[in-house]
């Protein structure tokens, strides 16, 4: 059986700077997979490489054994991968509904002349009803007629993934999802991804909370300087000597 | 039930308010009607976050296309309008392969560029643009009755009436399209067209889809101007007249369907009434220019957010 996306010796450089080399793993329909790894690792641009937002300097990006590589972003969203950015990207001067309703998109594709001539309103309705349920799933409901960039932090990161859950998608990349939240937000964050799963979405996730990603994730990639460097459940990845000393620098002779 | 009255009372203000003024303004109301389309046509373009400074001389293609399929083929004339209006939207199709490689500042002055080509290929061309002297003579619209009025294109009444209808369908259509999802992809292409993207929308697509559609009003403007006056040159058409465009939209706001429009009016009201009256007409750019800094400095979002503050105001009590 194919894996739902497989990253077959993906590289890219910058320049002289090899900021991924090599890479390989897997992620399994169904699953939360993590990638982890210090700093500088090359977790992002992987994550780039993948959402088509860079294009690979070799290597494939496989989508249940499609090659999606290389490929704009919209055509790699069009075949269910849609992404989430660092920090609060959302239409910030668009309402909470509005946010949500771009995340149909896909599905309700607008067609201006059913537009102009007003044919597109059961497109319309599904697409509100859609964008609601996206909205109630993350706990954004009584939200929805307030300024994106008014909300909380907490929520806009919420409203970030209820933008991308709202074309249904197979597959979630969400980067850094837990940056600059509080315990609390953190672990309302990680329920909201346990249900998306439970939903059946799978989840690729790049993240520094290495708690978060310990008690969420079946299954972890570990990169250090743009090479793979371990992989494994959380168990495992925690008492890897590699990846102790990849972030501790030589833990094993402190220890 | 009270918009119904609203719309209603407008209409019988349109067809009352050329009755009231002098011969000379009713002309100029004919000239601000049609600026109204090229400035709403304008904002749709905007709502995708790129700026042009070619709007003019694609309404010019309009007026120019127009122009000829009614001289030279004898184009029944309202037709010839509508082949202004998808001659325009052709050449921005056409225009838009490269102008879309860039965004932002690089697209206006891009976009500048390729207007001055346009401009410079009417004046190198006599045949059949007729070089730097234009192309004069063109038909009229053809005089026609409906019963209760009869239209004589003579008279700028007759003229007005007809231009406002065809500019209202016209604004009905870009609001219809703004209010749509369509509209919306427009607005999220601009605030984030990154986040846009990762939901599936194609950028290059909806960029192009606001230019063509926006140009395509822009052409029949352009279409209406030149049956009206007769006779078009590449001048009509310069970056002289896109800084007024510029500054109606400015002034009036961009962030409101109406803004613009709004901008539009006042100032032509300011231009043709107040300048004229006191005779300061040829101090024009200057002033204009003093409109648009004021404006910019203290009412950053436009005349628009005057209106925005006086209805809110209503609506809080």
């Amino acid at each position: 059986m194919t894996a739902l996306l497989e990253v077959q010796n993906l590289t890219m450089r910058f320049g002289g700077l090899t900021a991924v080399d090599g890479l390989n793993f897997k992620v399994e329909k169904g699953n939360i997979h993590g990638l982890i790894g210090p700093n500088g690792a090359g977790k992002t641009t992987t994550f780039n490489m993948v959402s088509g937002f860079y294009k690979p300097s070799h290597g494939k990006v496989l989508l249940n054994g499609e090659d999606i590589s290389g490929l704009p972003m919209h055509e790699v969203a069009n075949r269910g991968v849609v992404r989430t950015f660092q920090h609060s990207t959302l239409f910030a001067e668009l309402y909470v509904l509005d946010n949500a309703l771009i995340g149909t998109h896909m599905t309700f594709r607008p067609n201006l002349f059913a537009a102009i001539l007003g044919l597109d309103g059961a497109a319309r309705r599904e697409a509100l009803d859609r964008a609601r349920s996206s909205l109630e799933f993350f706990g954004l409901g009584d939200v929805e007629q307030e300024l994106a960039g008014d909300l909380s932090h907490g929520h806009q990161r919420a409203l970030g993934m209820a933008v991308a859950y709202a074309s249904r998608p197979d597959l979630i990349l969400l980067d850094e999802p837990f940056t600059g939240m509080n315990p609390e937000e953190t672990r309302q964050m990680m329920d909201l991804m346990r249900r998306l799963c439970a939903e059946g979405t799978t989840i690729l996730l790049v993240e520094h909370d290495m708690q978060a990603i310990m008690g969420l994730c079946d299954n972890i990639t570990c990169m250090s300087f743009g090479k793979f460097l371990a992989e494994g459940g959380p168990a495992e990845i925690r008492n890897h000597p590699d990846v102790i000393e990849a972030y501790l620098g030589g833990a094993r002779h402190v220890a | 039930m009270r918009n119904l009255f609203l719309w209603v009372a407008l209409a019988i203000a349109v067809i009352i308010l050329p009755n009231l003024v002098s011969f000379s303004q009713q002309e100029v109301l004919v000239f601000m009607t049609i600026n109204i389309l090229v400035v709403a046509s304008y904002r749709l373009l905007t709502l995708t976050g790129e700026w042009s400074l070619g709007h003019v001389v694609i309404m010019g293609v309009g007026a120019y296309a127009s122009a000829l399929v009614t001289k030279e083929l004898g184009l029944w004339v309202p037709l010839g309008i509508l082949v202004g209006g998808l001659a325009s939207a052709l050449i921005a199709l056409a225009l838009s392969v490269p102008l879309f490689r860039m965004k932002g500042f690089y697209f206006l002055i891009g976009s500048f560029a390729a207007g001055e080509i346009i401009r410079l290929l009417w004046k190198r061309f006599r045949d059949p643009f007729g070089g730097a002297k234009g192309i004069k003579g063109i038909d009229p619209m053809p005089d026609f009755s409906i019963g209760i009025y009869q239209f004589d294109f003579f008279e700028p009444v007759s003229y007005f009436y007809f231009s406002a209808v065809v500019v209202a369908f016209c604004l009905w259509i870009l609001w219809r399209i703004e209010k749509s999802p369509v509209g919306l992809t427009f607005h999220a292409v601009h605030w984030q067209d990154k986040l846009a993207q990762a939901s599936g929308v194609n950028l290059r697509r909806y960029r192009t889809m606001a230019f063509v559609i926006a140009s395509g009003f822009a052409g029949i403007a352009g279409a209406l101007l030149a049956h009206y006056i007769g006779t078009i040159n590449p001048n009509s058409f310069d970056v002289e007249v896109m800084v007024f465009v510029l500054t109606w939209a400015i002034v009036g706001g961009t962030g409101t369907f109406y803004g613009p429009i709004l901008g539009c009016v006042v100032l032509t009201i300011l231009n043709e009434i107040v300048l004229r009256e006191l005779g300061l007409e040829q101090t024009r750019p200057l002033i204009y220019g003093l409109i648009l800094i004021l404006s910019i400095l203290f009412m950053p979002n436009g005349l628009e957010s005057i209106v925005q503050r006086v209805t809110r105001r209503k609506d809080a009590k």
